[in-house]
């Protein structure tokens, strides 16, 4: 008796958890209502057959329970039942096998008139390439990456030179127009996620894979990874802004073609030295920090990171939080310099400096055989030797100041930096220095680091 | 009109040959350490399985805990958050339920219900179990190398599984698929022996329709490993080979760590479909041997023939079948082609009608019956709804459109841990109820076992219930945090801390489990040879628990199926499958009308 009323309050339970619980579908953002429909079809044809078949088993343990009943009935079958039976469950499967069918047709059959835009997956972010005027994507090829061609475009293609290049995690895309969306990966497996779409595909290296969808609400959502794609996995996230035609217009005109990206104008060394005379006073005449002053190391970091750093210092995507203290030292400092032409400037008088290896300070109890493994994770976007990867949009780590590298680690720990929506970059730091559990952890990962040659 | 029980008949063949003399050992390791004797095997595997699945179950809780209450345990990073998911996965599905329902069900059942006196191989036998403990040994060395085990997922996909961006890339990797190949070649010892026993050691009268359903479901199973495994095993040599060879089966040209690798032209894909050919079938693999074992059950229990007896044997038949082409609605966004879709899809609904007629059998069975609760009882009756749960999201996933927005979220993880983890975990729990009392001769304690089931059972329903809702609102799996989405409500965290507090009160109770193993070992209530009151051959032994060559001077002569409970007219609610065809008399019509 306690089994059948167990029984029966699963059965209830789990309708009333069904109805009752504000867990479902995001609201949907995209075209595949059809999908949501067939989920509603699924749920009805199981919703019924859950209840009656198990409803069925609690009667059956309380009618026919030892003690009520005295004597089974011997019967071995019964063909009519059994055919019967046969026949509802088939009708049942082809009420929910038809429609999924005719969706899964309309989703092979991508609209002639869809638009192009290509999503490149990394370990572990995102990025995206649309067609220029030509309306044609490039060729690429795993061989063609490099720090100045992370994107593996075939420079020789001259379908390539137009194309535009969203080096960014956060994807801009007009509002009602259908999208075929073509996905690559240039290492291991990722999965392009937007759960307010409700399609998800695949990215596979060696192969284009493409799914396709239509935008019909604006907003912004998130993108995720759903293919686990090593330890940061649960960090490669992103995002999609849909907008109005003139706002997406204008967001793609904001960034470089391909072949602006390989013209990049290197600043003007000389021109940079009178800049750098004001960070000089902080950071040193040769760029080689001060801890007391809390100046880190600039001499020999990437000169693209470098430019990064002071943009977003300029326009307050770093050095806005309240506790950061000295980062908000740097927001005006950043001011002085006036356009991009003299953050070129001051960057490459940067890049002339002698590099010597900051000295270690506050790492030195620190136990790097337990950092090393901690490393691993930081070693696929930094390098495996801490020199940085323009590619993967990791700065350079060895030799540089390990205070200041702990500060940092905090600060993304603790939501200091990276939590600014326009440090597009910082965000998967926030969730890196998460894993770091402890500050022994912290430390020990930087001492490691200072032991890199 | 006279009443003729199922599958009576008085004739019984000849004996065509005589029987092999067995060797019987003379010492106590020959008895008990390097044993032949299949019983003694079966332990032995469902001891080390048993052992290698509490590793499994700890590992359970310690992923739990991370997501029920993020950042707080420190020992808990992103890289051991994916090696435990990992190691249970892998522990769960090969080395505790392939190894649990084939080695060690398999082993002790087989020969005992087919009325054999061990398996036709006792030597390779042996062999089989301890090529297995060294796949488990090998395996659990992975957590004392450097870098660990690997946390690439039990799926293992390559390129990630041997790049550095995965935990245990280096050793773990290659303990990992050299553990599979050992643990597939122990098998295939093992399984060659139980399918030619089921073909060529049944006794007389013993025909293939009237086996009871457990040696169905296990002979089955068993013919789809022999098959499925081989898939696993190339796959595990060719990314090995990938690995420390640098082939290119599965590795395309790209750039790992900012730096071009030597590979170029290879499939991750390829890898894929040689995974779940064997993947899939995989699920049967434990799926059948569970199915047969409850059907077993329910029929004891509730004292009735099983409904449909040949029904149930086809539905086994065609479920093994077209097991082996369902095996990419595991891929319906792995990027291969989607026209695909439509036929596996059409596939896998179809493969809905067998499973589901077992469904309906189970439940016929207990319509009409005369329900005794007992322990096992409870776990089938357990197993029965857990199932249909399990089954019926699986109709979700399988159906194409369907599996877009839920493939790769904690629906899957939901689904498949209703229907090929908990439901098969509850018949292992209901057999060992069921049979233990045969192995070691005394009752499991009643109080102790109703225990396990109830909070087994509706902790496990607590589990993975709501686990669902999260899939569907978007959660995806193997996040080691889920922070910093905007569609996630914090109310969503609260389902995660509830599930974690079942799940850990669920583990906790297994303990009562093992002491009540230990316990009635030694003070459990004696037995007798048959306390279910059961028909199959294995409560017809001379001696419990059986000694060597089950069966005393002559084996069993079967002249019945193995379902004559409640027969009409009959002495008893049971009649044993060797009893002879009594000169009965006509059973009346008053004699019916009581049944």
């Amino acid at each position: 008796m306690a089994l059948a009323i167990v029984l029966l309050l699963l059965v209830v339970g789990s309708v009333l958890f069904h109805v009752l619980s504000p867990w479902y579908f995001t609201p949907i953002a995209s075209n595949w209502g059809m999908i949501d429909d067939t989920v509603h079809i699924t749920f009805w044809v199981t919703g019924i057959v859950f209840v009656a078949v198990n409803l069925f088993l609690a009667w059956c343990v309380v009618r026919y329970r030892h003690g009520k009943v005295k004597h089974a009935m011997y019967e071995p079958e019964n063909k009519k039942l059994e055919g019967w039976l046969v026949v509802l469950t088939s009708v049942g499967v082809a009420a929910m096998l038809a429609p999924g069918l005719v969706v899964w047709a309309k989703f092979v059959d991508v609209p002639k008139d869809a638009a192009v835009v290509e999503v490149v997956g990394k370990q572990w972010y995102w990025s995206y390439r649309f067609p220029g005027a030509d309306g044609v994507l490039g060729t690429d090829d795993a061989r063609f990456i490099s720090d100045k061609n992370p994107f593996g475009i075939n420079p020789d293609d001259p379908h390539g030179q137009d194309d535009v290049l969203i080096a960014s995690p956060e994807l801009h895309l007009p509002m009602g127009k259908p999208y075929k969306a073509l996905l690559r990966s240039t290492d291991v497996l990722h999965d392009f996620t937007v759960p307010q779409f409700r399609v998800k595909m695949d990215l596979v290296p060696g192969l284009v894979t493409h799914l396709w969808f239509t935008p019909t609400r604006a907003g912004k959502f998130d993108v995720l990874c759903e293919e686990l794609c090593g330890v940061a996995h649960f960090t490669m996230r992103g995002k999609v802004v849909v907008e109005d035609d003139a706002a997406f217009t204008t967001w793609l005109a904001s960034y470089p073609t391909f072949a602006q990206s390989m013209k990049q104008v290197a600043g003007d060394a000389v021109a940079g030295q009178q800049g750098f005379a004001v960070c000089a006073g902080c950071h040193g005449a040769q760029g080689e920090g001060n801890p007391q002053l809390n100046a880190p190391k600039l001499a020999g970091q990437g000169d693209w990171y470098l430019k990064r750093q002071l943009q977003y210092f300029k326009t307050g995507a770093r050095g806005a939080h309240e506790k950061d203290t000295f980062g908000k030292m740097m927001a005006p400092m950043a001011a002085t310099l006036a356009d991009e032409a003299a953050i070129d400037n001051v960057v490459a008088y940067i890049k002339t400096l002698p590099d010597q290896p900051a000295s270690p300070t506050v790492t030195k109890q620190s136990h790097a055989a337990d950092g090393s493994t901690l490393y691993q994770t930081c070693g696929v976007c930094h390098g495996a030797g801490g020199q940085g990867v323009q590619a993967t949009n990791a700065p350079r780590l060895k030799g540089m100041s390990d205070w200041y590298m702990v500060t940092q680690l905090k600060n993304f720990k603790n939501g200091v930096r990276g939590a600014h929506p326009k440090d597009l970059y910082g965000q998967q730091m926030v969730w890196m220095a998460a894993a770091l559990t402890n500050d022994a952890a912290i430390e020990n990962v930087v001492g490691y680091i200072n032991t890199l040659k | 009109m006279t009443y003729v029980t199922h599958d009576e008949s008085a004739f019984v063949p000849p004996v065509e040959v005589d029987e092999p003399e067995l060797y019987h050992a003379k010492t106590w390791i020959g008895k008990y350490v390097w044993s032949q004797d299949a019983k003694v095997i079966a332990v032995q595997y469902s001891l080390t399985a048993i052992f290698v699945g509490l590793v499994a179950l700890v590992l359970s809780g310690l992923m739990r805990l991370q997501l029920g209450f993020p950042h707080t345990f420190q020992f808990i990073n992103p890289s051991s958050y994916l090696q435990f998911v990992t190691m249970h996965g892998m522990i769960m599905v090969i080395y505790l339920l392939t190894a649990l329902f084939l080695g060690g069900f398999g082993n002790y059942l087989i020969p005992l219900m087919v009325g054999a006196r061990d398996m036709v191989f006792p030597y390779v036998n042996m062999v089989s179990y301890w090529v297995y403990l060294f796949a488990v040994l090998l395996l659990l060395a992975s957590f004392f190398v450097p870098g660990g085990p690997t946390g690439a997922g039990w799926t293992l996909y390559p390129p990630q599984a041997i790049l550095s961006g995965t935990p245990g890339a280096n050793w773990g990797i290659i303990l990992m698929l050299v553990s599979l190949a050992f643990f597939i070649i122990g098998f295939t010892m093992g399984g060659l022996n139980y399918v030619v026993t089921v073909l060529q050691g049944r006794t007389r009268g013993m025909t293939l329709m009237r086996l009871p359903l457990t040696v169905w479901g296990i002979f089955m199973a068993t013919v789809l490993a022999l098959l499925a495994f081989p898939a696993l095993f190339v796959s595990a040599i060719m990314m090995t080979l990938d690995h420390l060879l640098g082939t290119s089966f599965f590795m395309p040209a790209l750039v790992s760590q900012g730096k071009g690798l030597e590979h170029s032209g290879g499939s991750p894909v390829l890898f894929q479909h040689l995974f779940w050919f064997f993947g899939h079938p995989e699920v049967y693999i434990v799926a059948l041997p569970a199915f047969g074992i409850v059907s077993d059950l329910i029929s004891i229990n509730a004292r009735r023939n099983i409904f449909g007896y040949r029904m149930m044997v086809w539905a086994i038949l065609a479920i093994g079948g077209l097991s082996f082409i369902v095996w990419a609605h595991h891929m319906y966004v792995s990027g291969m082609n989607p026209y695909f879709g439509f036929f596996f899809a059409t596939t896998t609904l179809i493969i809905a009608v067998p499973t589901a007629l077992k469904v309906y059998n189970w439940v016929l069975t207990l319509w009409r019956g005369d329900i005794h609760l007992t322990v096992p009882m409870l776990f089938a009756i357990g197993f029965v709804f857990t199932f249909v749960n399990g089954g019926l999201t699986g109709l979700f996933l399988g159906n194409v459109p369907v599996d877009l927005p839920l493939s790769d979220t904690m629906f899957v993880v939901a689904h498949f841990h209703m229907v090929m983890a908990v439901s098969p975990i509850l018949v292992v729990f209901g057999a060992i109820y069921h049979w233990y009392p045969k192995v070691t001769g005394r009752m499991l304690n009643d109080t102790m076992g109703r225990w396990h089931f109830w909070i087994t059972f509706v902790g496990t329903y607590c589990i993975y219930y709501p686990m669902h809702y999260l899939g569907i609102l978007g959660v995806p799996r193997r996040y080691y945090a889920i922070e910093g989405t905007d569609f996630i409500p914090q109310s969503a965290h609260s389902v995660n801390v509830g599930i974690t507090v079942a799940a850990l009160i669920v583990a906790a109770v297994q303990i009562l489990f093992l002491y009540n193993l230990v316990w009635s070992y030694f003070r459990g209530k004696p037995s007798g040879g048959n306390p279910w009151r059961a028909t199959t051959l294995e409560w017809q032994t001379p001696e419990t628990p059986p000694k060597h060559g089950n069966f005393g001077p002559t084996l069993p002569a079967v002249y019945r199926w193995a379902y004559d409970y409640s027969v009409p007219g009959a002495a008893e609610d049971f009649i044993p499958q060797n009893q002879p065809p009594a000169k009965a008399a006509p059973i009346t019509p008053a004699a019916r009308a009581r049944a």
